[in-house]
């Protein structure tokens, strides 16, 4: 992974001590909270219902074994002993105190780490896929590119006031694990076809632009079908240049790249941006081979084992444990290198908050980490964690070690490996809550047999219309709605935010919270009672459409 | 409200020389005007012809690409920033002295807040109206705290790859 030389090291440094003098001027009254708020947005720091809450960025989801513990610590001594992994592949603390969030922003200086850009009207931290460098279906490691646009976005002179938030999301595998399809700039790394579209065999980059969630979703469009790796600031520096120039500033729902797309039209939105790129190409903002390298030899993989693809006390564990057998078919996913797995460490407990992690656990994970997978982690945007590299021959030690720690829950990718923003028990724009309403779900289905038999699921859940639970990507979505002052929820399906992104569709009136868990419940039954051969809930969907469901959940109309 | 002029040290205090032709006003006979993007179109020979110096005011939603072939006539172009957050004028600032190669002085005015100095200055502005009463002095360290730079604008600031590759 990416380790900071002398300059990133220092930008970070002198940041903190930045924010230092800016918390300062807070605190002695000299600025107002009016004037302080744009300048802690712009460190992480947001003001909620009842406290601060700072969110750090793991960039691109990869963290190493020194860099969790650092979060747990944090989490101990600054915090309530816990912190929630985001859908952006961040880290929330809910609790910090205001003084202290300098100290907080220094120890993560530590270990490589800031809270730069993770609030504001400014490029966010870049996302990719959670097995990047690990996966088997990869064409590249889209990391290299991530940490590219990292350092270019970091404290843009030009792109810091846009109209709104900018995020960007890469992935290196057409099975795409990053739901580059609801970003504002989604990258697919992709072989040139020789025809017009790159040389044969070249890597570059598919671009995509203005899809998003929130009030108005929209799947992205491709706007370039090949970009030269070369060519990768150049071409974002001009989508950027040309949205900052063209998005609307006049009313904040509109202010999306998305919105600027749909209301110039993609092809004449592509026509600006590529007649701005043409000025700037040949640039000095034409990535240096010597800086490709460099950056992409941070991300050389480590140095895998010869080992026989099959592995012996996996099967025989698995043979007689149903429970093991459980875990390795949900949790675990086929890495590159023969004899080595994928693993999945669930923080989608039965009843317990989805995505919260504790320092105990933390430090647990770091240190199995270091045991098992070079010291390396990962956090999804699905909420949950991974160990990347681990001998397949080894998982059952770490099964064991995981159950003891109640990290073992073999629901990743099921039902109950839901996706839910924090909502009325923390954010100040909710409508309703969601976490309670996906803990429940969680109980309900709290049987491994029955999750088992549902098979491959996506449940998202948000608390109000921006959507930051994503429910408008969930097989089943679910949002929160406030009518005349109760908690209600919106049930949408179809949803998909991979490769076969699609958004879902409202499926009739709303329910009250002690119906949903019931009306989750019918939905799956019309499921396993229609689906035909392996079919997942979204393919059984799509075939039959919403009639049957409609029936079961309302009665023939 | 002070005018600051940039120097490599920081920042001195300037007096402004133009007088700002307001919408429904006449263009005065002589002296420095600075005007609307609207008044240099429909006035443009005379404007153009003065002996005294001419500037012209941008609106944060104007693009300065109409002005590309004046610009060598125009002594001033002054950037609006209607609130902190609006930042089209940082695009419109790199535009004029990277594309368009304007020389000139590039003026932020509206609502200039110390901690956004950095980002003006990186974008090519060199002249700053603001309100703080502590201008000066802020000047002369906020837009140096942050050392570093990732980004080649035309402010010529060696970036961090430049640096680590010796270029
Ligand atoms: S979806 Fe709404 S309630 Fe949930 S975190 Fe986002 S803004 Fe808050």
């Amino acid at each position: 992974m990416y380790h900071y030389d002398e300059y990133d090291h220092a930008l970070v440094k002198d940041r903190v001590a930045q924010f230092r003098r800016q918390v300062e001027r807070r605190l002695s009254g000299d600025l107002t909270e009016e004037q302080f708020r744009p300048l802690r947005l712009m460190n992480g720091l947001y003001l909620q219902l009842h406290a601060y809450m700072l969110r750090v960025a793991i960039p691109y989801g990869t963290l190493d074994s020194r860099q969790l513990r650092k979060l747990a610590y944090i989490a101990r001594r600054y915090d309530k002993g816990y912190g929630h992994f985001t859908t952006r592949q961040n880290l929330q603390y809910n609790w910090p105190k205001l003084e202290e969030t300098p100290d907080i922003l220094a120890e993560l200086a530590e270990v490589e780490m800031h809270a730069i850009q993770t609030s504001g009207n400014c490029i966010r931290n870049t996302t990719s896929d959670q097995y990047a460098g690990a996966a088997a279906d990869e064409i590249e490691d889209p990391r290299i590119w991530c940490e590219i646009v990292r350092q270019w976005s970091t404290l843009h002179p030009e792109f810091s006031f846009l109209p709104r938030k900018f995020k960007v999301a890469i992935t290196g595998s057409e099975n795409d694990r990053a739901a580059v399809r609801v970003h504002d700039i989604g990258l697919i790394m992709k072989h040139g076809d020789g025809e017009g579209a790159g040389e044969a065999g070249e890597v570059g980059f598919e671009v995509i632009v203005g899809g998003g969630l929130g009030r108005t979703p929209f799947l992205g469009k491709t706007i370039r079908p090949f970009l030269a790796k070369e060519d990768l600031l150049s071409y974002l520096e001009a989508i950027l240049r040309t949205y900052n120039m063209l998005g609307r500033r006049d009313n904040k729902y509109k202010a999306r790249i998305k919105v600027t797309l749909h209301e110039t039209g993609a092809e004449e939105f592509a026509r600006l941006v590529e007649e701005e790129w043409a000025e700037i190409k040949e640039s000095s903002l034409k990535l240096p081979k010597p800086e490709m390298d460099r950056i992409a030899a941070h991300f050389v993989p480590p140095e895998f084992r010869a080992l026989e693809s099959r592995a012996t006390a996996e099967e025989e564990r698995a043979a007689g444990d149903p429970a093991f057998a459980s875990w390795v078919r949900n949790n675990i996913v086929e890495h590159k290198a023969s004899g080595y797995a994928i693993a999945n460490i669930s923080l989608k407990p039965v009843g317990l908050p989805p995505g919260d992690a504790t320092s105990e656990q933390m430090d647990l994970v770091a240190d199995l980490a270091d045991e098992y997978s070079f010291g390396e982690i990962r956090v999804t945007h699905t909420q949950n964690l991974v160990l990347p590299h681990v001998e397949r021959s080894r998982l059952p030690e770490l099964y064991d070690r995981l159950l003891a720690a109640g990290l073992a829950t073999a629901n990743v990718g099921l039902l109950s490996d839901i996706i839910c923003c924090p909502g009325l028990d923390y954010c100040t724009l909710a409508s309703a809550r969601s976490i309670p309403i996906s803990t429940q779900i969680s109980e309900r289905f709290a049987d491994q047999g029955r999750l088992d038999l549902v098979g491959q699921m996506q449940i998202k859940i948000s608390g109000c219309i921006n959507a930051c639970g994503h429910h408008h990507v969930g097989h089943i979505g679910i949002l929160g709605v406030d009518r005349k002052g109760e908690e209600h929820y919106q049930i949408q399906l179809g949803g998909s935010a991979s490769e076969d992104a699609s958004l879902g569709k409202i499926l009739g009136r709303g329910f009250s919270a002690d119906q949903v868990v019931d009306v989750v419940e019918q939905l799956v039954d019309v499921y396993v009672e229609l689906r035909e051969g392996d079919e997942r809930f979204i393919d059984t969907y799509r075939r039959v459409g919403q009639a049957p469901f409609k029936e079961k959940v309302y009665g023939t109309a | 409200m002070a005018l600051l002029e940039k120097r490599d040290s920081g920042a001195v205090l300037i007096v402004d020389r133009y007088s700002k032709v307001e919408e429904d006003a006449a263009t005065p006979e002589s002296g420095d005007v600075l005007v609307s993007l609207e008044r240099l179109e429909a006035e443009r020979e005379s404007l153009l012809a003065r002996a005294d110096s001419v500037g012209v005011w941008l609106r944060s939603d104007q693009s300065p690409s109409g002005l590309a072939d004046d610009l060598g006539k125009i002594e001033l172009v002054a950037l609006d920033f209607p609130v902190f957050s609006d930042g089209r004028a940082y695009s419109s600032a790199r535009l004029l002295r990277e594309r368009y190669g304007y020389r000139g002085e590039l003026r932020a005015v509206g609502d200039v807040l110390a901690e956004q100095l950095g980002f003006m200055l990186r974008s090519g502005f060199d002249t700053f109206e603001m309100a703080s009463p502590n201008a000066l002095e802020e000047f002369a360290t906020i837009p140096k705290e942050v050392r570093v730079v990732y980004q080649p604008t035309g402010d010529g600031l060696a970036t961090a790859t430049e640096l680590r590759l010796g270029t």
